[in-house]
């Protein structure tokens, strides 16, 4: 029996199209548009100005607070603009534009760096190391990556839990990273257990990637201390404390973090990033993007600069299909559907989905039957149908009671339904409010 | 840059394929071999009372949509014509028309437009409709052709009995099991269909078959339908335990009196019962404990509808008190 979680979740198709194309490197953008608030919490300062030529990997962006991260330039080049940009969040954000100096060799050399497997650092080098490179949460939550690893000394950290889990349909970024890169993302493991002196691992894959188990089973047989875990495919198992939980028969608390049971969840992509940055000095200023659709000839992984603009990714694949009606950026269940292509790749790009008219519709909503469909899959155990119907007539109070909050936004409810009800919708209309009430009540 | 025709909605972007639609006329595919048993049985008199309770049930939820509510037509959504279908099968053969358009009116209009339509009544419509006609028609109610009858003269009806009417006037005038066993039909003739009763509830075959149906389309799950008729069978064989003579044995209560019908096609409506696993259990059980109240110590022989009615009632309540439990909300994981 492989693990998973036991309430709820949900089986959509899995339509992992690009699983066997390893990641090429997309062509260095003419321009890059770098948003300042790409993580989540206190955007960065830009400390560059109109007309200031930049280095690659030099910051253009500090850390704007504790819970905030360092912007770095994915290009050498000059800074033509500070502009404001639709980014994916739909709203017009600050960001540097940065013209990429066509004759500054450091664009286009790409150097592969051999693995490095003695750790220089010490544990305290580390962290500053992480926290100064702007390393955030790469499966999608772009949580800045040193405020997790900040362990007050009343906790205890038992297990380090590595998410490959990659349990979105069509993106297979992390998959390739994890056949491409398993050696580094074994060090970066290492790393991490080190400078936070845990004293054992898990690496938690999903047995549609069998290919990524095996190849980390035979890299892990010399390493007594790092687990590799075969989990059941099931949505949304990358959710921190579906994931935990999984492996690790531990429930996360209502309103509490892994941290709280005495763990600490890190996606592949951000331990390679953090291998990069401890081993190499890179600073996190690309990633792996799956750029994917039914239509898309040409899908594949690449790996993309921030700031590049996603018509770029998209022209690279072959162009816009015929009949496309919604371009996502991220996966289909939790991705945010973008309003134009011109939105630039940021930390949390971990793929640009393509969606053609039949796929995109959605059926006309019909009134609750009460099938309880919502109720059974929801992971966190929770009542959609009921949560919905609270927003909808303005009891937020009530949904509070409900445990709206910890909603962890997964669309399970949304997509099972029937009658084609927009669960999700309401609820994050109800999560905003009462979150508006919660604060203004304490 | 051209800019394609683009929806901005938000997640999740896919959606699985099965609608409210598809569910219903899985009920309504699910129901054939009953009726194809009830037509084989009373002949033409089931196929014009199962079409004109359909028909009128149609009929009325468009009327009344379009004339009185100004509102939305819905009877394209599968759920009138389950309705019709549910109300015939709890019908004796042979009623007169005109009363089955009565039960029509009353299962649409009142029971499920005027709390708002399909999602927001409380009661399964069919079974209203059923008791609606049952209080106010009692002797036409009760008539029940039987098979062999009315397989020679078609429109007659014939006071036969059904087993669980038999049972019940056998006992209440001082008989015994032993005495009222001739007068029975097989578990035999009870598990294939042949014997009294109202339109659907012929054969526990035929049912079974639509019920297994059901729950392989995922359209109910087990809990409701085996926890009706395990507490049926259970509180039944304890009586009979005590007192053969007295009782009638836990199989004849579970292969008549509607039972199957009633915890396969109308205890399991979606709108009508609990939204979670342990919802449904209390509320099946309820009905379970309530059938055999009303079996043994009412009026009534059989007893279902009104135990499906009553805990249709409570369906709000359990909603409240039996929740899914929430994730987190009680840690059992300890740390090692
Ligand atoms: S899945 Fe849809 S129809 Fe079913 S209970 Fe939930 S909201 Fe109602
Ligand atoms: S209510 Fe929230 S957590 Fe539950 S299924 Fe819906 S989106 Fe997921």
């Amino acid at each position: 029996m492989l693990k998973t979680f036991p309430k709820g979740g949900i089986h959509p198709p899995e339509n992992k199209l690009t699983s066997s194309k390893p990641i090429q490197r997309l062509p260095v953008p003419k321009v890059v548009y770098v948003p300042i608030a790409q993580h989540i919490g206190i955007p960065a300062e830009i400390v560059v100005d109109r007309k200031d030529k930049v280095d690659i990997g030099q910051v253009i962006a500090k850390s704007g607070g504790f819970v905030s991260s360092n912007i770095h330039s994915p290009v050498a080049g000059t800074v033509t603009k500070l502009d404001m940009i639709v980014d994916s969040t739909g709203y017009k954000k600050q960001c540097i534009v940065i013209r990429t100096d066509a004759k500054n060799a450091s664009n286009f050399v790409e150097t592969e760096y051999p693995l490095k497997k003695e750790i220089e650092l010490e544990p305290q080098e580390i962290l500053q190391r992480i926290s100064d490179y702007g390393i955030v949460g790469l499966g999608g939550a772009t949580f800045p990556s040193h405020v997790k690893l900040n362990i007050k000394a009343d906790k205890k950290i038992d297990c380090l839990i590595i998410n490959g889990v990659e349990c979105e349909p069509y993106l297979t970024a992390d998959h390739r990273l994890m056949l491409e890169k398993a050696e580094e993302i074994l060090m970066g493991i290492q790393i991490l257990m080190y400078a936070l002196n845990v004293p054992r691992a898990i690496i938690g894959i999903e047995n549609n990637k069998k290919d990524a188990i095996e190849t980390f089973k035979k890299l892990m047989l010399q390493e007594p201390k790092i687990q590799v875990a075969a989990l059941q495919v099931k949505y949304p198992q990358g959710g921190e404390k579906q994931l935990v939980r999984a492996l690790l028969k531990r429930e996360v608390p209502k309103n509490g973090l892994p941290l709280d049971v005495g763990v600490i969840v890190h996606n592949v992509g951000t331990i390679f990033a953090i291998y990069q940055a401890v081993q190499h000095n890179k600073p996190l200023i690309e990633r792996v993007v799956t750029v994917t659709g039914k239509k898309m000839g040409k899908a594949s992984n690449f790996w993309v600069k921030i700031g590049t603009p996603i018509k770029d990714l998209i022209t690279e694949v072959g162009g816009m299909p015929e009949g496309t009606r919604k371009i996502v950026n991220g996966g289909p269940m939790m991705g945010k559907a973008l309003k134009n292509t011109d939105v630039p790749v940021t930390k949390g790009t971990s793929g640009i989905l393509v969606i053609s008219e039949d796929e995109a519709s959605r059926g006309e909503t019909k009134p609750c039957i009460r099938c309880g469909e919502c109720v059974s899959v929801c992971p966190m155990g929770l009542e959609p149908h009921l949560l919905m119907n609270l927003s909808e007539k303005g009891m937020f109070e009530h949904a509070g009671q409900e445990d709206i909050l910890t909603c962890i936004e997964c669309g399970s409810c949304s997509y099972v339904c029937p009658s084609h009800r927009p669960l999700l919708d309401y609820i994050r209309f109800g999560k905003s409010i009462v979150k508006k009430l919660d604060v203004s009540k304490n | 840059m051209d800019s394609p025709p683009i929806v901005i909605s938000a997640s999740p972007h896919v959606h699985s394929d099965r609608t409210s639609k598809r569910i219903m006329y899985d009920v309504v595919i699910a129901m054939v071999p009953a009726f194809l048993v009830s037509l084989y049985v009373f002949g033409i008199n089931a196929f014009i009372a199962t079409a004109t309770a359909v028909v009128s049930c149609l009929l009325f939820e468009y009327l009344i949509q379009k004339y009185l509510l100004k509102a939305e037509i819905t009877i394209a959504d599968g759920s009138a014509l389950i309705t019709g279908i549910l109300l015939a099968f709890n019908l004796p053969a042979g009623l007169p028309i005109w009363m089955i358009i009565v039960g029509s009116l009353v299962a649409i209009g009142i029971a499920k437009l005027s709390f708002g339509g399909l999602g927001y009544n409380i009661f399964n419509p069919a079974l209203v409709g059923r008791v609606f006609l049952l209080v106010s028609f009692p002797v036409q109610m009760t008539l029940w052709p039987t098979a062999v009858e009315n397989n020679t003269t078609l429109a007659d009806a014939v006071t036969g009995a059904t087993t669980l009417g038999i049972i019940k006037d056998g006992l209440q005038f001082g008989g015994t099991m032993t005495e009222l066993s001739a007068q029975l039909p097989s578990h035999l003739n009870l598990f294939l269909g042949i014997t009294g009763g109202s339109l659907g509830e012929m054969s526990a075959l035929a049912l079974l078959l639509g019920g297994l149906y059901l729950i392989a389309r995922k359209v109910i799950t087990w809990h409701i339908p085996v926890a009706v008729l395990g507490t049926l069978a259970l509180m039944t064989g304890i009586f009979w335990w005590a007192d053969s003579e007295q009782y009638a044995n836990p199989l004849i209560h579970v292969l008549s009196g509607g039972a199957i019908l009633g915890a396969f096609y109308m205890a399991t409506d979606l709108v009508t019962s609990p939204v979670t696993k342990k919802g449904m259990l209390i509320f099946a059980i309820g009905i379970g404990v309530i059938t055999v109240i009303i079996r043994l110590f009412g009026s009534y022989p059989e007893g279902i509808s009104f135990a499906i009615l009553i805990m249709n009632a409570f369906v709000p309540l359990i909603n409240k008190y039996f929740k899914p439990r929430r994730f987190g909300s009680k840690i059992k994981a300890k740390i090692v």
